[in-house]
């Protein structure tokens, strides 16, 4: 495999008219990590990738990979392996020449050209399909293709653009697991690129949260999860109750808030002073119902399986989203606490 | 019940009240179109001597008549093969999008609305051996005499292209936008260059594209008339098989014959037509994966 050891971009940027898609990305990707570009939609991520692959130009910045510049080569000589959110197969070719495009535009011999198509088609499991239409494929078939394709020429990156967003709930997890699986058989490098939190979660080594064109957070799912730097990022990371309250008082790093009808304890994210406007983010799984606390009026109720989710209102007017194990009823009177170090305080005026 | 049964079974196929909406439709196309077209077809079979194919056998009989075949053929195939041989880069280029993309479609479109006498009109000054483009050759000393490009074949064929080029260039535009252009970016990812793009993925999902707008800018040149006569010359090397049918229609008064003529250029149209369509059922023609 014709690898690289470190793939850099310094301070990549692109703009559409006078609007930064992407305001100067510097990131580095090692060899064989695999990296989630984690975003809302409009937040730059597919910019990103198509920088990467070289279809878009650069508006500022550069790429390297190792000592070699990159940003100035045209997609077909950088060697990357890349999967579009819609497959883009060639709807005139059959599964086995689609699969095989990719080797014979490298002019590799035609014995060559042949055992590698079979091989990635049996690494995909289309045996049968081979001689096929894309268009005669279910999504799952075409998105199987469509990795086959890229994946066989090898390529020293492999850039994802949503791979899975036209595909049910169901066949999402079957093939999010097959893509974590050919990463780590074939052993290779990915770029994915997503907007669903869990799937980045669950398939990535490193996360880039992106917003408006710039990085977030950079960290591992441990880290973004647990650690969100910022409450945009923790709006991503499931954090669905983000209150506006205030600083009472600061001991350590326990700080005491209170506002819209609630007072709770939790953890500072940065400094913050008795009477700082804060962002109070916590899980709907970590806001319980007890003995004691903060009383809310239930208002919905929805069945989810093992746990009840339930919204209810604050006496301040706010909406809270929480977990219950018995069922509520609508109107009821519960009480409802957090552990201090599962409520994570951000200032209010950060970006 | 069977009655219903019945109604709702014929309504399942379409066949409901609503078709006696198409009775009007129906008979304006009766009307206009295939009673004359059928009253031709029978004017052709009863000539004034000769039996019933007489008028065939005086048309294929006469070698100046036969030859307009020919000499129809050796105009409108090379025009309508250079239409789409030149629309098709043009296009490819202009399939993004980008700034003064309507004006430049516009004027590319504007020779369709001037029509044929505009057009020959032009051509005749411009083209003529005191026109611009001769005078312009004399006096940078390329040539000794004017070049003769109007009242010969030549006239015929650029007033042919002017015409035919907008009308092929439009359809070929709208079938490109038709086709997905991130299968051009997949097929760069995989290492493909411009050339091979175009060969091996843009070609073959345009190609049945392609053989429609040939057929249909086919038979508009085949059927060429008033720039034949305005431009050409009628008499000899552009008398096309229309000028025969008009000629032996409408100045020696043979409807037969001339009935007989315009069958054979409907045959003659047909059997080029079947051949290229022909030719691209062997082709990929399903889903192209654009807009369509």
């Amino acid at each position: 495999m014709t690898g690289f050891d470190e793939l850099r971009l310094d301070g990549v940027r692109r703009r559409f008219g006078d609007r930064d898609a992407l305001a100067g990305l510097s990131l580095t990707i090692r060899r064989g990590e695999f990296l989630a570009l984690l975003g809302p939609s409009g937040c730059g991520k597919s910019t990103a990738l198509n920088c990467l692959a070289g279809l878009l130009p650069l508006s500022e910045g550069s790429i390297w990979q190792d000592g070699a510049r990159l940003d100035t080569l045209p997609p077909e000589r950088r060697g990357f392996g890349m999967v579009f959110q819609n497959y883009a197969l060639f709807p005139h070719l059959s599964v086995r020449r689609n699969i095989a495009f990719g080797l014979q535009m490298r002019r590799l011999p035609r014995d060559e050209v042949r055992r590698r198509t079979e091989e990635a088609i049996r690494l995909v499991r289309l045996e049968e399909h081979a001689a096929k239409l894309p268009g005669q494929l279910s999504g799952g078939q075409q998105q199987r293709v469509a990795i086959a394709r890229a994946v066989v020429l090898e390529p020293s990156l492999v850039l994802m653009d949503e791979p899975l967003s036209n595909l049910d709930a169901k066949l999402r997890l079957e093939m999010r697991t097959e893509i974590r699986r050919l990463h780590q058989t074939l052993g290779l490098t990915t770029v994915y690129v997503t907007h669903d939190q869990e799937e980045a979660l669950s398939l990535a080594d490193r996360l880039v949260v992106l917003r408006d064109g710039r990085v977030e957070q950079i960290g591992t799912p441990q880290d973004l999860h647990e650690r969100p730097a910022n409450r945009h990022v923790a709006d991503f990371m499931g954090y669905r109750n983000l209150l506006p309250m205030k600083v009472k008082a600061v001991h350590g790093a326990v700080v005491a808030v209170e506002g819209v009808g609630l007072t709770l304890e939790g953890t500072a994210v940065g400094p913050l002073a008795p009477g700082d406007d804060v962002v109070v983010g916590i899980r709907p799984e970590d806001l319980h119902v007890g003995e004691q606390g903060t009383p809310v009026t239930v208002e919905v109720v929805e069945y989810q399986g093992r746990e009840l989710a339930v919204e209810a209102r604050t006496s301040g007017g706010a909406a809270v989203h929480l977990r219950a194990a018995a069922r509520p009823t609508p109107g009821d009177q519960v009480t409802v606490t957090a552990a201090p170090a599962r409520v994570l305080i951000f200032p209010a005026a950060a970006p | 019940m069977t009655r219903v049964a019945l109604r709702h079974r014929l309504a399942e196929r379409g066949v409901d009240r609503h078709l006696w909406l198409l009775l009007p439709g129906l008979a304006c196309v009766l009307a206009l179109f295939v009673y004359p077209f059928a009253y031709g077809i029978g004017l052709s079979f009863q000539p004034a001597e000769g039996g019933v194919f007489g008028a065939y056998r005086a048309f294929f009989a006469d070698a100046y008549q036969r030859d307009t075949i020919t000499t129809t053929l050796g105009l409108s195939l090379p025009a309508a093969i250079l239409n789409v041989a030149a629309s098709v880069p043009i296009a490819y280029r202009m399939r993004g999008r980008f700034r003064g993309k309507r004006l430049l479609t516009t004027v590319l479109v504007v020779p369709i609305t001037l029509g044929t006498v505009l057009t020959a009109e032009g051509l005749l000054n411009y083209l003529g051996p005191a026109g611009w483009f001769n005078r312009a050759l004399l006096s940078i000393g390329l040539i000794d005499e004017p070049v003769r490009l109007t009242n010969n074949y030549w006239g015929v064929f650029f007033s042919l292209v002017i015409t035919g080029f907008p009308f092929a260039f439009l359809l070929i535009l709208s079938y490109l936008s038709g086709i997905d252009p991130t299968l051009e970016r997949a097929a760069a990812t995989l290492g493909a260059g411009g050339w091979q793009r175009f060969r091996r993925i843009t070609l073959p999902l345009l190609a049945p594209g392609l053989a429609t707008t040939f057929c249909l800018t086919f038979v508009l040149a085949f059927s060429v008339f008033p720039s034949a006569v305005l431009v050409g010359d009628p008499a000899g090397s552009t008398r096309v098989i229309s000028i025969a049918a008009y000629h032996a229609a409408y100045e020696v008064y043979d409807y037969s014959l001339g009935s007989a003529i315009a069958v054979v250029m409907g045959v003659v149209e047909l059997a080029v037509v079947a051949v290229v369509l022909g030719l691209r059922s062997l082709l990929y023609t399903g889903s192209t994966g654009g807009k369509g």
